[in-house]
């Protein structure tokens, strides 16, 4: 199989970024020392990403490869390497999750049934409207809160089948939803509320996080 | 000096010196894919592990310094362990299609399979595959091959100095690629072929055409620039298949430039493979004799003051010595081995070579590169300036037309004027030269060929005195020619004798009636309409320029076809060897001109190779130490005058057709199509 190439089409003929982003990228090639500005090679592709639409054309690479005065190779090495450059247009929304082994032992197979009958598209599609583009991704790195997906730069953790849908809905009508737990948690606190040292909290007068909802897990799993 | 034991033996080396590279020099194989001598060591193919005493697991030897009282063992069975664990997960995604690989029988990756490998696979899933690239009309690609050893990307970056090839994606998605496709721009680009070590990167020309077994390998000498490149040249029965790079530290290192490797489909077509005769303003095929007999029949009453003779750039020492001694023979004193013009005081040798040598450039820490385009002109020259360039602390001044050179030059001028304003310090970069300890300047021919040449050549030797170029261990002052034949013409004589013309003046006196006879020796690169109604010899090996014009050709062989000499512009001579014969009636030219002589009555003193080049060790030692560099004590040359103002040009407007046998080339005209056309058209200089 090989690796998934630039498309030809939707291809803008030049990139630059806004003054704003200038500025930024500036400030950043300044946290090198110099003659090593092609340290800044990562923020500066991310910052090109965040201004364009949440992809990375062949004209922005090329324009930090000239920034940055390194082969424009080195350049699409770099993007090509990351999976969170993305080198092809994506939807509005990027839900990216994840069906890793912690996260599939936890129901990550009915978040992505949800996602595939919600959206209508599979692994590596967008939807029409261009709102949404859903991909499948290795560890997201809260396996404590498994099954969870990330949509753009935000994490939704502790889902299930109908949570995942009610999630997609909040992003179709255009809202954001708090990042974090979907059922309320604290953190990564124990599903049920706190197990231990609960005594030393009571007698320290600090108050417990509530246990959030009770039913946490999966339904197939109570 | 870290003393180590490797296999029980003590071996002391170097500091920074690789446990691999300290097993070699006791002799221990150890199979590597991804180091190359030559190349940074990126240590990622995992195959040259070898057992460290109390280290906890096996060490990849070529990214391991010694150090002193390291216990390596090469040949235990964890190594072989390890090298056989490597070997089967390098092979899982190498496709089994040796049979049709070009690389069969020459691969590094079969051979290490036999010698390091499993013997059998375990593998039974699907392997991957990858696209082909398109890297241009030189090197095809079979990606799926790829072991991803990194090589042709070390290459590509760190020694031809065009960073286009790249690692992408990762993983089970990693690709060697472009990326955006692209042939790659450059004229060593042949030399990715050599260090792949699968056949993923094969030769596009040369593909599905031999295998390596079925070659007879001769070893010679590259006439394609004047570098003098060691080469071998493989043969199946009477055609050259293939030319590949010799090692050879001093020239070429293990390189060899596009033009070089794969010009050679030049030497099939438009041969001239039997004698003619112009009878009615056509050229008619005839024998030997009768073309003998036609040239006895005009030259007969001809005074020597009328007649002259060229030798062109791909002639080797043997034939011009021999057409020097016939014109002698014959009274005349207009020869000239310098069709495109270029003035040299032949008697100071210093004035046109490469008196630093070659690998001399490694010592400079400033060059100051005239009229040159070091990259086209000497693509292996231009290498070695790269190489020392990545040492650090090289400066590099350009006068005359800037080009890419893979390295950053400071523009001085364009022309002599700036030469003259740099040694009077008026310019920035006196001062780095001045500081220099090794400081060394290139003159390109660009900067010879023009009226004011000798003059120029004063200007260069006033910079080199005034710059610190010239002392008693370093000679800083290089001239490059373009031909590999022009520093042994140079050396044998083959210049315009007392009264004699030179190029400019022969040509003239021939359009203007003066000369009556005009002897082409390879001479190709002189529009034959200027020759008026002179009666044109051509003796040479390709139906060139020369040939449309002459009234008579004698077919020659090319330079994989005869035993012969070249001097290199660093004044090395060097023996090519033949390889195969030459096409039907043609002939060893210096075997012509002997057999010519008698038949003019005037019969050379020479009947066998033996003796011409005992005639040839008689007329300059050069020819005396062969493979030697016999330098040349520094004299004053140049000419008086003044020089113009005009900007120097480049000699070169084409790489890869530059003589009759790549202008015969359908892969250089398709390397002209891929890169000379499209930049011309961006940079619309032409048109």
């Amino acid at each position: 199989m090989s690796a998934p190439s630039m498309p030809a089409e939707a291809q803008p003929e030049s990139f630059a970024f806004t003054e704003a982003n200038l500025e930024r990228a500036r400030a950043l090639i300044a946290k090198y020392p110099a003659g090593r500005q092609a340290s800044a090679v990562i923020p500066l592709l991310d910052l090109a990403q965040r201004q364009h639409d949440n992809w990375l054309p062949r004209a922005a690479m090329d324009t930090v490869a000239d920034m940055l005065s390194m082969p424009r190779i080195r350049v699409y090495e770099v993007a090509s390497f990351y999976t969170m450059f993305n080198r092809a247009p994506v939807g509005k929304h990027l839900v990216q999750v994840c069906t890793n082994t912690p996260c599939w032992l936890r129901g990550s197979d009915a978040v992505v049934s949800s996602c595939r009958r919600k959206l209508g598209i599979d692994f590596g599609e967008t939807t029409a409207d261009g709102q949404f583009t859903l991909v499948e991704v290795e560890c997201l790195g809260a396996c404590v809160n498994a099954p969870m997906i990330q949509v753009n730069d935000d994490t939704y953790e502790d889902l299930d089948g109908p949570r995942t849908e009610a999630l997609l809905d909040a992003l179709a009508r255009g809202e954001r939803p708090a990042s974090g737990s979907t059922t309320g948690r604290s953190g990564a606190c124990p599903a049920g509320g706190p197990t231990t040292l609960t005594a030393s909290a009571e007698r320290a007068g600090i108050a417990l996080p509530s246990a959030g909802s009770a039913d946490i897990l999966p339904a197939d799993d109570r | 000096m870290p003393k180590l034991t490797i296999d029980g033996v003590q071996v002391e080396v170097e500091p920074g010196t690789s446990v691999l590279q300290a097993a070699e020099k006791l002799g221990i194989e150890i199979p590597r894919f991804c180091y190359h001598e030559r190349l940074s060591v990126p240590a990622n193919c995992r195959m040259c592990l070898v057992e460290m005493e109390r280290a906890p697991k096996p060490i990849a030897s070529c990214a391991m310094p010694c150090s002193d009282g390291m216990v390596i063992k090469t040949n235990t069975e964890t190594v072989r362990k390890a090298r056989r664990g490597v070997m089967e997960f390098l092979l899982i995604n190498h496709p089994l299609d040796c049979p049709i690989c070009d690389q069969g029988g020459e691969c590094d990756l079969q051979d290490q399979a036999m010698g390091y490998g499993f013997d059998h696979s375990r593998y039974g899933e699907s392997k991957r595959a990858v696209t082909n690239k398109n890297l241009g009309p030189l090197v095809a690609t079979v990606m799926t091959r790829c072991i991803h050893c990194t090589r042709c990307i070390r290459f590509i970056d760190e020694i031809a100095g065009v960073p286009v090839l790249g690692a992408t994606s990762r993983g089970e998605h990693m690709e060697v690629t472009t990326y955006v496709e692209q042939a790659i721009d450059s004229e060593l680009s042949g030399n990715l072929v050599d260090v792949c070590p699968v056949g993923a990167l094969t030769a596009k020309p040369y593909a599905f055409t031999a295998r390596p077994w079925e070659l007879r390998k001769t070893e010679s000498i590259d006439v394609f620039d004047a570098v003098g490149s060691n080469i071998r040249v493989d043969v199946r029965g009477p055609e050259v298949m293939r030319v590949l790079p010799r090692l050879a530290e001093d020239i070429n290192e293990e390189w060899i430039s596009d033009k070089s490797r794969y010009a050679i489909d030049g030497l099939k077509r438009q041969r001239l493979d039997r004698p003619y005769v112009r009878r009615d303003g056509k050229l008619v095929a005839t024998s030997w004799d009768d073309a003998f007999a036609a040239i006895a029949q005009r030259l007969n009453g001809v005074p020597g003051s009328r007649i002259a003779a060229l030798a062109g750039d791909l002639a080797d020492a043997e034939s011009m010595l021999a057409l020097k001694d016939l014109m002698i023979a014959l009274g005349s004193p207009h020869r000239d081995c310098r069709q495109d013009g270029a003035q040299f005081d032949v008697s100071a040798r210093a004035g046109w070579l490469f008196n630093s040598g070659i690998a001399g450039i490694e010592q400079a820490d400033a060059i100051l590169l005239i009229g040159t385009n070091l990259r086209w002109e000497a693509p292996l020259i231009n290498a070695r300036v790269r190489k020392r360039y990545l040492q650090g602390g090289l400066k590099v001044g350009v006068i005359g037309p800037q080009h890419d050179l893979t390295y950053p030059t400071t523009l001085i001028g364009a022309g002599p004027q700036s030469l003259e304003d740099l040694i009077e310090g008026r310019h920035g970069f006196a001062a780095v030269l001045k500081e220099a300890k090794r400081p060394l300047l290139i003159l390109g021919t660009g900067a010879v060929q023009r009226r004011d040449g000798l003059a120029v050549q004063a200007l260069a030797r006033r910079a080199a005195e005034t710059f610190g170029m010239i002392t008693d261990d370093w000679n800083g002052y290089n001239f490059l020619h373009l031909a590999a034949a022009r520093t042994g013409g140079l050396e044998l004589g083959f210049v315009p004798g007392e009264g004699g013309l030179a190029t400019a003046g022969i040509v003239a006196a021939a359009g203007a009636g003066e000369l009556d006879v005009v002897y082409l020796l390879g001479a190709d690169e002189i529009d034959g309409g200027r020759f008026g109604k002179a009666f044109v010899i051509y003796q040479g090996h390709h139906g060139d320029r020369g040939a449309h014009r002459a009234d008579v050709v004698l077919p020659g062989a090319a330079y994989t076809e005869k035993n012969a000499t070249y001097v290199n512009t660093e004044g090395r001579a060097q023996w090519g060897r033949q390889a195969t014969f030459a096409p039907a009636e043609a002939r060893e030219d210096w075997k012509i001109l002997r057999a010519l002589s008698a038949v003019l009555g005037h019969p050379l003193p020479y009947d066998s190779l033996g003796a011409v080049r005992r005639q040839l060790a008689a007329t300059s030692p050069v020819f005396g130490a062969i493979d030697a560099r016999v330098a040349a004590s520094w004299a004053p040359f140049g000419g008086p005058g003044a020089v113009d103002a005009v900007p120097f040009a480049a000699p070169i407007e084409n790489f890869y057709m530059t003589d009759p046998i790549s202008r015969a080339s359908v892969t250089m005209a398709q390397c002209t199509e891929a890169f000379i056309l499209p930049a011309r058209e961006k940079t619309g200089t032409h048109g």
